[in-house]
Order: structure tokens, then C-alpha cells, then sequence
């Protein structure tokens, strides 16, 4: 477990990513061949305020944060972590579909869809 | 709360705007759906788990079925379970009926596409093969909770136009976007990121359950050319269990083997077959009137049973080779493809003859799929711009036929596809309506020495005097290499149509030998093409002349004016039926020399008619 870090003035919990999530994105990332971790974020767009972003990291930006956890390292620029604090990445399954899934705290209401959020 | 897969850095999609690439390996006994998730890609399974969906169509009254059930009803419900269409796909029934003699299917009467009348109706090759589409497309939104945005489709390297045609058709029946289509040993070359290499040959070797498939790839900077293909339609992995079940049948002592243990002989050839795989002996156990009988099987026996099914396919892989003009020195890369090519020793004879470790880390029966989800999730625009997209190019130029038997050029070899240019050109008598393109591939001058691809008249032209009218000719080459050529005369807007697949039955050797052709008969080529051009140039003077001649000839020239022209015309006429192209042109000149006060006078006479009886202040 991370231990809780110092980020603007306020206590920020970690980033976790489940067991299941990790294999995944270990997988991924080994048939990838190449790739520092995940990059979890939000941007602003969608049909309820802010969506999440989920991608592989090839260069750090400035302001990065880097999380590990089950042996993934786990990317947050500055401004998403405000909005991602908390958060558990999981690989879930619904019927035939299976996929990565945010579980946010921050998270106030979604759109019916799931794929973008507000805080 | 919405499922996400891992996007390459910087490509994450807007919400709702996710761009779905898959690939399909529509095959003759099974297909498959691939996409690539989180960046890799992968074939999609069913609800129970299976990825593989046999490719058979059930037609029942009101319901249609797609896959294993459909396939378990073909014993009971042969009439309206079709099987492998694909073999039926861009076929006349004609020829489907005389190839396969013994099909279960009713055919409706007509020529043409073949029918099957089932209970649910008429249904063609295409409908049947969008029903088989459907379903993987079904299967694919259920897997990735969004609409599919578009779809790579493989078929095999030695299909025709038709056949192409027909597998767009039924694709667009499907509702889905057809991105390109892809040969299959091209796709599965690209599932092991061989598109990645410089430059090289490989070999792709497909040994399925029934068929067997070699294709010579070259790759150069990206781009896939097929330079030949060989196959046997009746060998595969089948075809082991039954020298298998023979093989056993002898042994037993057993007389005959009845068509009633047949199937239970296979399928226990099949189990030996799988197990010696991975092991050196297996049991072959088959129950014959309750008596239990069983034999053991070594790796060894297995492998002298079947070495000369394997020697077969070799000798088609040499001739391949052969075909392609290649050393076997030259294949860097070969490439195994299909479930029988599991067999160690299909592996090691394979290895052997090519002298190089054959590439097996990925499924065999899915390999091909694979390929093509690749380049669907390329094609869609997953990937960064800097990832080579698989580009296809002309082996031989494209043009059409001109006045004298000459070829006009109007895409020239090695260009890129898709690709779309136009020429335009002109007619060559007066009053003419109508005129016949001509289109031609090759590198030589003369349409000969060219080989004929496709006619077609463009009719219903306004009469114009020759030279006047504009015709628009287009050609265009989709990714798939079909082209299509459309002149359009440009006052009218009348305009004829047709299309071709230009590689249709061409072989690679043939491509060679036409581009060594127009190599070495280059100067011979343009002194002929010269010649041609100037025995046209020739007879048009002698039509146009004859015809001012008798119009105003006596008018306008005294007669030994008219001798000299009658003689220098008299000169060319004979000279245009030689094969000197210098002659020509020179008296081409002596006329126009001879003729010059007469086309002045005729010029004067014109503008005469024109103005007179009108006032200068109207002009």
C-alpha cells in the first residue's frame, strides 16, 4: 500500500489498482514491448463534464505523479489527480465485454453511459 | 459505468467517439472476429467461451441460425444448412454444380449466382455470407459495448474480382464498413509485425482441415506483393485422420470399414492425432458392436503415415517458389497458418525445406484474424500517424487503346493504390457517336503486345466534326486493386462505365515476363509505336483532304493546282501502307506544302459566306 502523500496543502489518498487490473495491464504492457505504466486522468468534454483518460506512458511530463501498486506504476498529471484522489483502477467483466473501470469517489453523478462524469 | 481499454499515448477518445476496428478471417469451415484492446489484439469469443464460429447458416421458417447449432443441424437439415459458402462466393451455379457433385442444396433455375431455396426462402452466396457476418458482428459490440466503426475482411490471395466483389456485398448486407480487404497470408505476415521489416520474402504456409494454401510474399518498405500462390483444395488435416483411420482399419483386420464407424473412426484419429502432438504414443479406441478395440500408435507410425501428405504440400511449396522466380535461399520468414500445422513434423519438413525455423507463437487458427484486427485498428486511426500503413501498388501499367492499335498510358506501374487519373481524348472521324475504350495492361506500345482487360462502348455521342468532341476517360484503382474506367464525352455528359480487377487470373511469373518484354523491345516498341503514330497522322490528312477536295476542290483550284495535290495525296496514300515512319512524315508535309493555297483560299471562303449580307456595324 502507498503510504498517504502530502499534495497542496490537503492529505491525498493513493491510487490502488486491483490485483486483476494489474495482471491486465501487465500483460498489455509486455506484449506492448515498451511503456513506463498507465496514464489515469480526466479531461474536460463528454456529455456530463469530465471524462477519464487511460493510456499507455511512454514519457513522463512535467508535474507527473507516479503511483505503484501490484507492481504497476500508475501516471497522474497534477490537475486529474484532484479529481481522481482515491480512486481504484479495476478490470471488470459485463457479459461478453470486459474493460478497465474507474472506481472514483469523487464521482457526484454520471452520464448513463459511464463514459463521462462529474465531481 | 462505461468498460475502457488502454489507448496509445495521447489517443485516449472522447466519450462516445471510440473508433472500432476489427478484423474478420471470414473462412471456409470457421470465422473469426479480432480487436485490438489495450494494444493488442485479440480474437473475441462467445458466450460460451468459443472463438471460433463454424461457418454454417442454418434457415429455418423464422429464425436463422449461425455457428455450432447450425452446424449440428447439417446432419439432420442438409437442405437448408448451408455450408462453407465461401467456396460458392462469385461462382455461377453452373459451376458450383459441376464442381460438387453430390450437395444436398436445391437450386433455383438461373444462370448466374447460385440459390438455394430453403424454407425461409431464396438465398444467395452473399446473403448467406452476411449472415455468418452478422453474427461476428453481433458478437463484436457485445464484446466492446459500442458500434463497430469498421471492418478489415481477409480472403484468400488467388480470389477474382467476383469473388472480392461478392465478399463487399455481403459485408455492406452486414451493415458494416468495409475498410479494405486484406489477403490472408498477407494478414497473418502482418500479425507477426513482419510489415515492420525492410525489406524481404516470405513464405505462408496454410495447412487447414480440408485445404491447403502456400503463398510468396514480398515485402518491400511496407508494402505486400503476392508474387505466387499454389494450393491443393483437397488436402488437410482431414486428410491425416483418415490415413490415420485407414491405416488402423488394417490393422484390425476389420473388412471394411462401414459408413456407419466412420464418423467414430475419424474422430478417434482425430484424438490420436491431437494427442501426438505432445507425446510419442496415444490409443486409438473405436467400439464395433460392443466390442471395445483399441491399438497404440507411436509418433513414428503417425509420422510415416502421414510424411507423404506432407511431401505433397512441399512439392506445391517448391513449385510456388518456382512460380515467384525465387531461390528457397531467398525466404526469410515463413509463416504457419492453420490448425494441421501444428503437427511437429508438418513444423519439421516445413522448417527443413526452407531451411529456416518457421514462426508458430501464434494460434495457427487464428493467426490470419489477428492480422487483420491490426489493420483495422490502424485503419480507423487508433494508432500514430507514423505507423506504416499497408500500401498496395500497380504491377503493371493501365491504359487504353488509341487510333492505330497503340496503348495510351494512364496510370503508370508502381503507382500506389488507391489511385484515380484522367485523360482526356478525341474522336478521329467526323459525325462520329460513338467509340469503344479499349482498356489494356502492360508496359508495350503496341495493344498487341498489351493484355486486354476489359471493352465497352461509350454510345449516344453528339455528332462533332473529328477532333472536336472531348471525351473524359477515368481510372480508378480502389485498395483493393479493382479498377474502374469511366469516359464521359463532356458536352452531352453521356457517359459509359465498367469495372475490372486488373491481377484477375495474372500470374507473377506473367508480370514478369510482360516487364522484361517491354524492356527488351523498347526501341523496337517505339519505332513501331512512330510508325503507327504517323500512318494515323497519314490516313487523317487523306480523310480530311478528300473531303475538302470534293466540297470545293473544283471551286477553288485551277487544275494543275489540283494535280499537284492529287499526286502528293496519291504519294501518301501509298506511303502510309509502308513501314517507314520518316517517309510519312515528310510527305505528310509535302501535302500540307502543296495544299497550303488551298486551305487559305477555302479560309477566305469561309469568312466570305460568313459576312456577306451582313452590315459591318453587326459584326
Amino acid at each position: 500500500m502507498q503510504a498517504p502523500l502530502r499534495f497542496n496543502g490537503s492529505s491525498i489518498l493513493a491510487i490502488t489498482v486491483t490485483e486483476a487490473a494489474a495482471n491486465r495491464a501487465k500483460t498489455f504492457l509486455q506484449n506492448r514491448g515498451k511503456g513506463l505504466g498507465l496514464r489515469l486522468g480526466v479531461k474536460t468534454t463528454g456529455c456530463s463534464g469530465l471524462a477519464y483518460v487511460l493510456e499507455f506512458v511512454d514519457e513522463l511530463d512535467e508535474g507527473d505523479e507516479i503511483f505503484e501498486d501490484n507492481g504497476v506504476k500508475v501516471i497522474i498529471d497534477g490537475k486529474s489527480l484532484a479529481y481522481l484522489d482515491g480512486t481504484e483502477l479495476d478490470f471488470a467483466k459485463e457479459g461478453l465485454n470486459e474493460g478497465f473501470q474507474f472506481n472514483n469517489p469523487n464521482v457526484s453523478g454520471e452520464c448513463g453511459c459511464g463514459e463521462s462524469f462529474n465531481v | 459505468m462505461a468498460l475502457l481499454q488502454i489507448a496509445e499515448p495521447g489517443l485516449s477518445a472522447e466519450p462516445h467517439q471510440r473508433k472500432i476496428g476489427v478484423g474478420i478471417d471470414l473462412g471456409t469451415t470457421n470465422s473469426l472476429v479480432s480487436v485490438v484492446k489495450s494494444g493488442a489484439a485479440e480474437t473475441l469469443p462467445d458466450h460460451d467461451g468459443k472463438h471460433l464460429l463454424p461457418s454454417v447458416v442454418q434457415y429455418q421458417k423464422d429464425l436463422t441460425n449461425v455457428g455450432e447449432e447450425a452446424k449440428n443441424a447439417s446432419a439432420s437439415d442438409p437442405v437448408n444448412t448451408i455450408v462453407s459458402v465461401k467456396r460458392f462466393m462469385g461462382r455461377n451455379v453452373e459451376d458450383v454444380v459441376s464442381t460438387w457433385k453430390k450437395l444436398p442444396y436445391q437450386f433455383a433455375e438461373n444462370s448466374g449466382n447460385p440459390i438455394f431455396q430453403t424454407v425461409q426462402g431464396n438465398k444467395n452466396p452473399i446473403q448467406i455470407s452476411a449472415d455468418i457476418l452478422t453474427a461476428l458482428k453481433v458478437r463484436a459490440e457485445a464484446s466492446m459495448g459500442d458500434d463497430i466503426t469498421g471492418a478489415v475482411i481477409t480472403v484468400p490471395a488467388y480470389f477474382d474480382d467476383a469473388q472480392r466483389q461478392s465478399t463487399k456485398d455481403a459485408a455492406q448486407l452486414a451493415g458494416l464498413n468495409v475498410l479494405r480487404l486484406l489477403n490472408e497470408p498477407t494478414a497473418a505476415a502482418i500479425a507477426y509485425g513482419l510489415d515492420n521489416d525492410e525489406e524481404g520474402s516470405i513464405a505462408v504456409y496454410d495447412l487447414g482441415g480440408g485445404t491447403f494454401d502456400v503463398s510468396i510474399l514480398h515485402l518491400n518498405k511496407g508494402v505486400f506483393e503476392v508474387l505466387s500462390t499454389g494450393g491443393d483444395t483437397a488436402l488437410g488435416g482431414d486428410d491425416f485422420d483418415l490415413a490415420i483411420a485407414e491405416y488402423v482399419t488394417g490393422k484390425l483386420g476389420v473388412e471394411e470399414q462401414s459408413t456407419k464407424y466412420h464418423r467414430q473412426f475419424m474422430n478417434a484419429a482425430k484424438q490420436v492425432k491431437e494427442a501426438l502432438s505432445t507425446t510419442d504414443s496415444a490409443t486409438f479406441t473405436v467400439d464395433i458392436e460392443s466390442h471395445l478395440h483399441s491399438i497404440t500408435i507411436t509418433k513414428l507410425e503417425f509420422e510415416s503415415i502421414i510424411k507423404p501428405l506432407i511431401d505433397n504440400s512441399i512439392k506445391i511449396c517448391k513449385q510456388a517458389l518456382a512460380d515467384a522466380k525465387l531461390k528457397v535461399d531467398k525466404i526469410q520468414q515463413v509463416v504457419m497458418v492453420g490448425g494441421s500445422t501444428r503437427v511437429p513434423l508438418v513444423r519439421e519438413l516445413v522448417g527443413n525445406f526452407f531451411d529456416t525455423q518457421p514462426l508458430t507463437s501464434i494460434n495457427p487458427d487464428k493467426v490470419v484474424a489477428i492480422g487483420a484486427g491490426i489493420q483495422a485498428d490502424i485503419l480507423v486511426g487508433n494508432k500514430p500517424d507514423n505507423d506504416m500503413l499497408l500500401l498496395d501498388v500497380l504491377p503493371l501499367s493501365l491504359g487504353i487503346e488509341t487510333m492505330g492499335g497503340l496503348v495510351e498510358k494512364i496510370i503508370p506501374r508502381n503507382t500506389t493504390i488507391p489511385v484515380a487519373r484522367a485523360q482526356e481524348f478525341t474522336t478521329f472521324k467526323d459525325g462520329q457517336t460513338a467509340m469503344m475504350i479499349h482498356v489494356l495492361q502492360g508496359e508495350r506500345e503496341l495493344v498487341d503486345n498489351c493484355r486486354s482487360l476489359a471493352k465497352f462502348n461509350l454510345t449516344d455521342m453528339p455528332p462533332m466534326a473529328a477532333g472536336a468532341a472531348h471525351i473524359r476517360v477515368t481510372f480508378q484503382v480502389d485498395a483493393d486493386g479493382l479498377l474502374s474506367v469511366t469516359a464521359m464525352e463532356k458536352s452531352s455528359g453521356t457517359q459509359a462505365h465498367i469495372q475490372v480487377k486488373p491481377s484477375y487470373g495474372l500470374e507473377e511469373s506473367e508480370v514478369l515476363e510482360m516487364l522484361t518484354a517491354s524492356m527488351t523491345h523498347a526501341k523496337d516498341d517505339m519505332q513501331a509505336r512512330m510508325l503507327k503514330e504517323q500512318q494515323v497522322e497519314g490516313q487523317r490528312v487523306l480523310e480530311a483532304m478528300d473531303g475538302a477536295l470534293s466540297a470545293d476542290g473544283d471551286k477553288l483550284l485551277s487544275k494543275d493546282e489540283r494535280e499537284a495535290i492529287d499526286v502528293a495525296l496519291l504519294q501518301l496514300a501509298t506511303l502510309i501502307q509502308s513501314d517507314d515512319a520518316d517517309a510519312i512524315k515528310q510527305q505528310i508535309e509535302t501535302v500540307d506544302n502543296v495544299s497550303q493555297t488551298f486551305a487559305s483560299r477555302r479560309m477566305d471562303m469561309s469568312i466570305r459566306e460568313a459576312l456577306s449580307g451582313q452590315s459591318v456595324t453587326d459584326l
